[in-house]
């Protein structure tokens, strides 16, 4: 009976309070707290040393700082972070670092060049995932101590051989080369983990925000610190709520629940144009969408074919129609924002051209090609568009529809004929994409060199390509260099295995107050610590 | 009443315990035979794990070294059996993708998928049982019709939309609820930081901590998502009730109660309704079970972390680990309220405890 009267109390009181619940009063979210709502289920780990996902990444950059960073207005131009002044010496392999002075880390211990070296030790010795983009100066676990040294308040680098300086320097602004508080982390070892299981659920780092809580597939809260030397986030906290469904983020989103929508589709950002509580902010992203060509089939590395496909796609059709403020045309493969990227678009839809073309192949047509693609929405309408133009020049494309896994396991087995792929770039320098698309040193099936999506459909660049590529790593003059890459990317724009078609374009949707956000373009990744509501 | 003696008090005792030893053992076996089946369509499935783990650019070496730590060039029998083996002493192995222990990331899952079904099933059974009574009491009567239509509906609406108009309306345009996901953000701030920790069910915690306004709060929330899978539910059930009790009413003591006068709302809801329970137990808990599994469309719509999207992102990664771990809890609840079904029947029907 008692406890009846217990459950009875509570229900009524329960129904009591839904009507003064603050969600019921509450038409926005607090001043000083700004609430993000994305799709975070693509977080491996936090760990900055081993995230290399978008969610992850973004997240980082706004709990930790790396020494150098590239200026969000100039693209390739680089500001100081955590180091004050670098510089390389005439022998094109040592690279210095002065510390800024006066800096801590959350903990409260103080920003070293000892943290700022073992950070960077610790992305060789752990080596995860994204440490390949450290590991390919020539850094080893076993010669890592005395690559990377530092003395009083600089940090030196040592490479195995001469690069352009640009390119160690831009991949020293990617988010695996974050600096971590090194006494805290190694405080937290468990089984010669480097603290990597602790760094999985907090931060350590000196950036605007501390992490106060991480639940996967769920969301995290940040915490703004006070006295960080950008000078104090107007913001508070950030919450960031997992949502991955586009509608109920627009729903969110008007209701004034959340403060930026970040996974929203054409449909829902159209739907919410007109509407004077929200504003729409565009920017770029660095992943392109192409077609890779396998050419172990005899049909498609007919140049001519090659060529009537390029000029057989409706680019700008899809682009004003399905992929509406998502993509944009770009057919070249670095992404607008990249030191070196180029844009022009010379190829349009002209079936008349494409069908002049295939009369010239010397094929008999029509001819029956496989198209691998993932099986979503987005995809699906593309290969649709593509399939409907490339039939009307004597190409019939069968689709192979499949889960994502299995159609890249397909692509990096060469099994397929065509497929629709995205490359999104590793680190902010052009030689992550240029080392992919134009370079493959070894076309043979035992290379077995799946990191080259050149090998991984079968096209060889030949060895001119090849050297050029490798060039424009090593160059030391940084106009030379951009130039380098604007031909090289013409080479494979209009004569390779690949169509280039579209570059990623992003939507973030946000409250009419919200100011200041910054999703990261092609380079970067999102700051919080920006935004004033 | 059904004419058995009742038997000697020991010999109910070990019959008791025979039936609860051969329930452990087809708890056993059905288990075991569930994990066979999951991870060998783990196993076949053309997705390689290692690439969701080391990522698209990870060298040979790279790869190498994560197929060994995780024993997958072990044949397959071997592993299968490593893995009961861990999987008896509680430890369902460590996720490929997050490398967390599974069970503690199913401890954080399952208690949301918990709250929700339990609170669907509720509302699907105190609304269904008496709509299907309405229905088979006054049948093509208005009531009866609007009953179907409306469990139709339930059948047959794809429960995204229904969700996602749910929320238009009642958060949307009405806002008596609130929206997506499973407390506010600053509620949620409290809850993680100041209250502590009993089951995991915000509900439950709220009430026990005496924190009345995260309790609100979390009903707020709830409320929709669960009303949702109660709608689908009830629809069940309300269908089941209806033929169940149309068959009893055609029964020869129905008459007989009619015929001696007894007032009507008794010879429904005491006298039939007592034998249509039995089977309308194995129903309720049917549609209990399979909420369970968590619906990953109310979860995905909802923004509600539970069960059901923890099994799909893990398909989709490849990590069987999680897949296999979320498929045994599915798997213990569906057999042990198998087993509740079971008990209850003996508890309404003393035919059934011979």
């Amino acid at each position: 009976m008692q406890l009846k009267h217990g459950f009875a109390r509570a229900a009524a009181l329960a129904v009591l309070m839904m009507g003064t619940s603050p969600m019921a009063l509450m038409a926005e979210t607090p001043a000083d707290t700004l609430v993000v709502a994305d799709a975070i289920d693509d977080i491996v780990s936090i760990d900055p040393h081993e995230a290399f996902e978008f969610s992850g990444v973004d997240l980082n950059n706004n709990v930790y700082d790396t020494l150098i960073e590239l200026d969000p207005t100039k693209p390739g131009e680089l500001v100081p972070g955590l180091a004050e002044s670098w510089s390389v010496a005439d022998d094109g392999m040592t690279y210095t670092f002065k510390i800024k002075s006066g800096i801590t880390f959350s903990s409260g211990n103080p920003l070293t060049a000892e943290d700022a070296a073992g950070s960077l030790r610790r992305v060789v010795k752990m080596n995860k995932t994204p440490a390949f983009i450290l590991t390919q100066f020539g850094l080893t676990a076993e010669n890592v101590d005395q690559m990377i040294t530092f003395d009083g308040d600089t940090v030196t680098l040592k490479t195995d051989k001469t690069y352009a300086p640009s390119f160690v320097y831009n991949c020293l602004t990617a988010g695996v080369a974050n600096i971590v508080d090194m006494k805290t982390v190694m405080e937290h070892e468990a089984d010669g983990d480097m603290g990597n299981g602790w760094l999985k659920a907090n931060s350590a780092g000196t950036g605007a925000y501390v992490l106060k809580s991480f639940k996967p597939n769920e969301g995290y809260v940040l915490e703004a610190r006070q006295g960080h030397w950008r000078g104090d986030a107007k913001i508070k906290n950030v919450f960031m709520q997992h949502i991955p469904e586009g509608a109920t983020e627009r729903l969110l989103l008007e209701k004034g629940d959340i403060d930026i929508a970040r996974e929203l589709t054409p449909t829902d950002l159209e739907g919410l144009a007109g509407n004077a509580d929200v504003k729409i902010q565009g920017d770029v992203g660095g992943q392109v969408y192409y077609l890779a060509l396998n050419q172990k089939k005899a049909e498609l590395a007919n140049p001519k074919v090659q060529e009537a496909m390029r000029w057989a796609i409706d680019y700008t059709g899809m682009q004003d129609s399905i992929l509406k403020g998502l993509w944009v045309v770009h057919q070249n493969f670095l992404p607008k924002g990249f030191l070196g990227s180029i844009d022009e678009n010379p190829y349009s839809l002209d079936i008349e051209k494409a069908k002049a073309l295939m009369a010239e192949s010397g094929l008999t047509l029509p001819i029956e090609i496989g198209f691998t693609v993932r099986n979503n929405q987005e995809r699906m309408d593309i290969a649709t568009s593509i399939q409907n133009t490339f039939a009307q020049i004597g190409i019939n494309l069968v689709l192979d529809v499949g889960d994502g896994k299995q159609g890249l396991e397909t692509y990096r087995g060469r099994k397929h004929d065509i497929t629709l792929q995205t490359w999104g770039p590793d680190y902010p320098d052009p030689h992550t994409n240029a080392s992919t698309f134009a370079m493959n040193p070894d076309n043979s099936d035992e290379a077995n060199n799946t990191g080259y999506l050149a090998w991984r459909t079968a096209w060889d660049p030949g060895a001119e390509l090849n050297a050029e590529t490798a060039a424009a790593v090593e160059e030391k003059d940084s106009a030379k260099r951009v130039e380098m890459y604007g031909d090289i990317q013409r080479k494979v724009r209009d004569h390779s295995a690949f169509v280039l078609m579209f570059q990623q374009a992003r939507q973030d949707a946000m409250r009419a107050n919200v100011s200041g956000f910054y999703a990261g373009g092609a380079t970067d990744s999102a700051s919080y610590w920006t935004v004033t509501k | 009443m059904t004419g058995v003696p009742s038997l000697p008090h020991e010999n109910r005792l070990l019959r008791l315990s025979g039936q609860i030893g051969l329930g452990l053992l087809t708890l056993a076996i059905t288990l075991l035979g569930l994990l066979l089946v999951t991870f060998l369509i783990g196993r076949v499935v053309p997705i390689d794990p290692v690439l969701s783990i080391v990522g698209e650019r990870a060298t040979e070496a790279q790869m190498q070294a994560i197929r060994d730590k995780l024993g997958l060039d072990l044949p397959m029998w071997q592993q299968f059996f490593i893995y009961v083996r861990d999987a008896m002493q509680g430890d369902l192995g460590t996720s490929i993708r997050t490398g967390e222990s599974v069970s503690s990331e199913i401890s954080r899952y399952f208690p949301a998928t918990l709250e929700l079904a339990t609170l669907g099933t509720i509302f699907g059974t105190l609304v269904g049982v008496p709509a299907g009574v309405l229905a088979a009491t006054r049948p093509g009567s208005i009531a009866d019709q609007i009953v179907r239509v409306v469990g139709l509906m339930g059948y047959s609406m794809p429960i995204f939309w229904l969700g996602l108009i749910g929320l238009l309306v009642f958060y949307g345009h009405l806002g008596w609820v609130a929206g997506p996901g499973r407390l506010d953000p600053a509620f949620g701030m409290m809850m993680e930081f100041t209250l502590k920790p009993y089951t995991g069910m915000i509900l439950i915690d709220a009430a026990l901590n005496g924190a009345w306004d995260v309790f609100a709060n979390a009903l707020s929330h709830i409320i929709l998502p669960a009303g949702l899978l109660g709608y689908v539910s009830m629809a069940y059930i309300s269908r089941m009730t209806r033929s169940f009790m149309m068959n009893e009413l055609g029964q020869e003591y129905i008459t007989t109660a009619r015929v001696k006068g007894m007032p009507e709302w008794r010879v429904i809801w005491v006298h039939a309704m007592k034998n249509v329970l039995v089977p309308l137990i194995t129903v309720i808990a049917l549609s209990y079970a399979y909420l369970l599994e968590g619906s990953v469309l109310t979860e995905t719509i909802f923004a509600w972390p539970g069960l059901g999207s923890y099994i799909t992102n893990g398909l989709f990664a490849a990590d069987m680990p999680a897949v296999l771990g979320g498929t045994v809890v599915v798997g213990v609840a569906f057999v042990t309220l198998n087993m509740a079904s079971d008990i209850l029947y003996r508890l309404v029907d003393p035919r059934a405890r011979t």
